[in-house]
């Protein structure tokens, strides 16, 4: 008997709270009611007296709030980001249909070409050093040194340190500390040199990460390989090329990907680091004063600083363009692996 | 005789040079922390004279800096460290909770249709960057916040929500992969016993994955306290509730080169993650290699 009532009753709660809204009330009561609403009718459909359907009801009940958020909060936005990229869109309201506008404007734009080009280079950049720096900090830690723990746990820390107090902190280190041994000239002061600072303080925060998978990819090789490898007289440069790297391939296929998803997202090291700023002084015959500006970094700015959300919008779908060709290609990449061992 | 000797030798010349290599590599990777702890006990004009020797450090200096960042109006550390703390535990139960239960869901109707497209969209949702949905994310939650009545933006319970649907994909992820090991005896064993399908659920299988939702939360935990995005936009830069990142990023803004204050509040952004990493190193640093591997 209760639950019919509960269902009923939070179900017209939850009518009445949204029906207020259409009705343009002010009330406070709005929120809870609907809350309440929402609570009511799933405690009522959950006592709903059937011993047949019982366990199809707590299956919907378990699995609802999850996919409810996650409707809400990315596949909803998905759908109207890549609608608005069509659109004259201001973040509030859209009036007419561009079309593709907003795609033929960024390409047009030196900047964002900028962009693309130098993210592209920190990421190549990233991936090769990242993976030779943890493979390198991994034949450390397992060659059997005393303290591995302590040096493990201490390559690690970094990546404990979230990018926009790290960038901070790395601000200072360029401008007050290792300005002394360039000339009195900061690393973050020229285009350049800044794009390799960004570098050297993305290995220093992912360096340590990555070491743990390859310390993770060694540790699983069977001891009897490298025995007989031993045995077999194999010096240790021939154990760690015929033996240890092709054992460990699928772990560098994962670090690969791993480092080259990670590179392409920064965000947060950039604009704490530079802000983007780094002047270029010609490219595509024009002056760039944003020569820092990762891509991520340029839509933020696009959109958020020069208030041009459509714009913002187009480059954030055709980011997500790259980013899913990448995954698809890293899909690929791994069946095939799987399926010649 | 003699060579075995010869190859002991090598190897401990070995050792000793890979430790001193370890050693300066450490000492590398954690200079800039050194700095960071040094310099919260000095003052502006020792730290620009000398920043890596310790002339001019005190305690007294440490405790002006303290007080003048703690009670600063821009940074107010205790609110923002209190708002990071509630954002992340709520935000962490609950997607261990609701991650837990609608895996397995999934995982005990894997044959089903349904089952099967759901899981497809979570692993697809996986390769979705967040600069693609921010900008949509932030006027659909001003709209649903408008219609519904309750604020989405600039409140912990609209950013605990959209943790829960962006950490949702990943979490599900891996309870499946983990639930799926679980022989289904286990439940029948259960019904069986007269055990409803909730209580099989809260009583047999939940308990079993401890070890699993220890590494979702551990992976989440990192990305949801140190996450800068997705706070700044939902709750403003200058926003009245702040987490701990948008403080710093609010604080460093409005204090440019004021590398004593900074320095010091990046001492205090920095002090409760590290500090929980020493009480819980292997298990952080285990999660992060599962959720690696298995992401």
């Amino acid at each position: 008997m209760l639950s019919p009532i509960l269902m009923i009753g939070g179900a017209l709660l939850l009518i009445i709270s949204l029906a207020m809204d259409i009705g343009k009330s002010q009330s406070t009561a709005r929120g809870p009611m609907l809350v309440v609403g929402i609570i009511a009718f799933f405690v009522g459909l959950y006592l709903f007296p059937t011993l047949k359907h019982h366990r199809k009801i707590v299956y919907f009940i378990f699995l609802f709030p999850l996919l409810f958020t996650f409707a809400v909060t990315v596949i909803i936005p998905l759908v109207l980001g890549i609608c608005y990229s069509f659109t004259d869109w201001t973040g509030i309201r859209f009036e007419q249909v561009v079309g593709l506008k907003n795609y033929t404007t960024m390409f047009k734009d030196p900047a964002f070409i900028w962009s693309i080009v130098i993210t592209f280079i920190f990421v190549v950049l990233n991936m090769i050093l990242i993976n030779l720096v943890g493979f390198l900090l991994a034949l450390l830690c397992t060659s059997g040194i005393k303290g591995d723990g302590f040096f493990r746990a201490s390559y690690f820390l970094p990546n404990l340190i979230g990018g926009i107090v790290l960038g901070y902190i790395w601000q200072f280190v360029f401008s007050n500390v290792i300005i002394g041994l360039t000339n009195n000239i900061s690393l973050l002061a020229q285009t350049k040199t800044a794009l390799f600072a960004i570098v050297l303080v993305y290995i220093w925060q992912y360096g340590g990460y990555i070491m743990l998978i390859y310390i993770t990819g060694l540790t699983q090789i069977p001891g009897d390989v490298l025995e007989a490898a031993r045995i077999d007289g194999a010096t240790p440069a021939q154990t760690l090329f015929h033996v240890k790297i092709p054992m460990i391939a699928s772990t560098i296929t994962i670090c690969t990907f791993l480092t080259l998803t990670s590179a392409f997202k920064q965000f947060d090291v950039n604009m704490a680091l530079t802000n983007g700023a780094g002047s270029v002084a010609d490219f595509m015959g024009n002056y760039l004063s944003n020569g820092t500006q990762m891509l991520a970094l340029n839509i933020y700015n696009t959109a958020i600083s020069k208030n041009n959300y459509a714009l913002g919008q187009a480059k954030a779908v055709f980011f997500f363009i790259i980013l899913a060709i990448v995954s698809l290609i890293q899909v690929r990449v791994s069946n095939k692996k799987e399926v010649e061992l | 005789m003699g060579e075995g000797r010869q190859v002991g030798k090598g190897t401990r010349v070995r050792a000793f040079i890979c430790t001193v290599i370890g050693v300066i590599i450490a000492l590398y990777v954690l200079f800039p922390f050194y700095l960071v702890v040094l310099n919260a006990f000095k003052n502006q004009a020792s730290i620009v004279a000398d920043p890596i020797s310790f002339v001019g450090a005190s305690f007294s200096q440490l405790k002006t800096n303290l007080s003048a960042v703690v009670n600063n109006q821009n940074f107010s550390f205790w609110y923002a460290f209190g708002t990071s703390a509630v954002i992340t535990v709520i935000s962490l139960v609950l997607l261990a909770l609701l991650g837990a239960m609608a895996a397995w869901v999934i995982s005990r109707n894997n044959k089903k249709k349904w089952a099967s497209a759901i899981y497809m969209v979570f692993i697809a949702s996986m390769i979705i960057p967040f600069q693609v949905v921010m900008l949509p994310l932030i006027s659909t939650f001003r709209d649903v916040g408008k219609f519904v009545g309750i604020s989405m933006l600039q409140s912990v319970p609209g950013i605990v929500f959209a943790y829960c649907g962006f950490g949702g994909a990943m979490t599900v992820f891996i309870l499946t992969g983990f639930i799926k090991g679980i022989p289904y005896d286990l439940e029948e064993a259960a019904a069986i016993d007269g055990c409803s399908p909730e209580g099989t659920f809260f009583k047999v299988i939940l308990p079993l994955l401890t070890p699993v939702i220890t590494t979702v939360t551990i992976l989440n935990g990192m990305w949801i306290w140190n996450d800068y995005l997705l706070p700044s936009l939902m709750l403003g830069q200058n926003g009245k509730v702040k987490t701990l990142p948008v403080a710093v990023q609010a604080f460093v803004g409005s204090y440019v080169k004021q590398w004593d204050l900074i320095l010091t509040a990046a001492l205090l952004a920095i002090l409760p993650m590290i500090i929980v990493f020493l009480v819980a190193q292997k298990q952080i640093m285990s999660g992060m290699i599962e959720g690696a591997v298995k992401g």
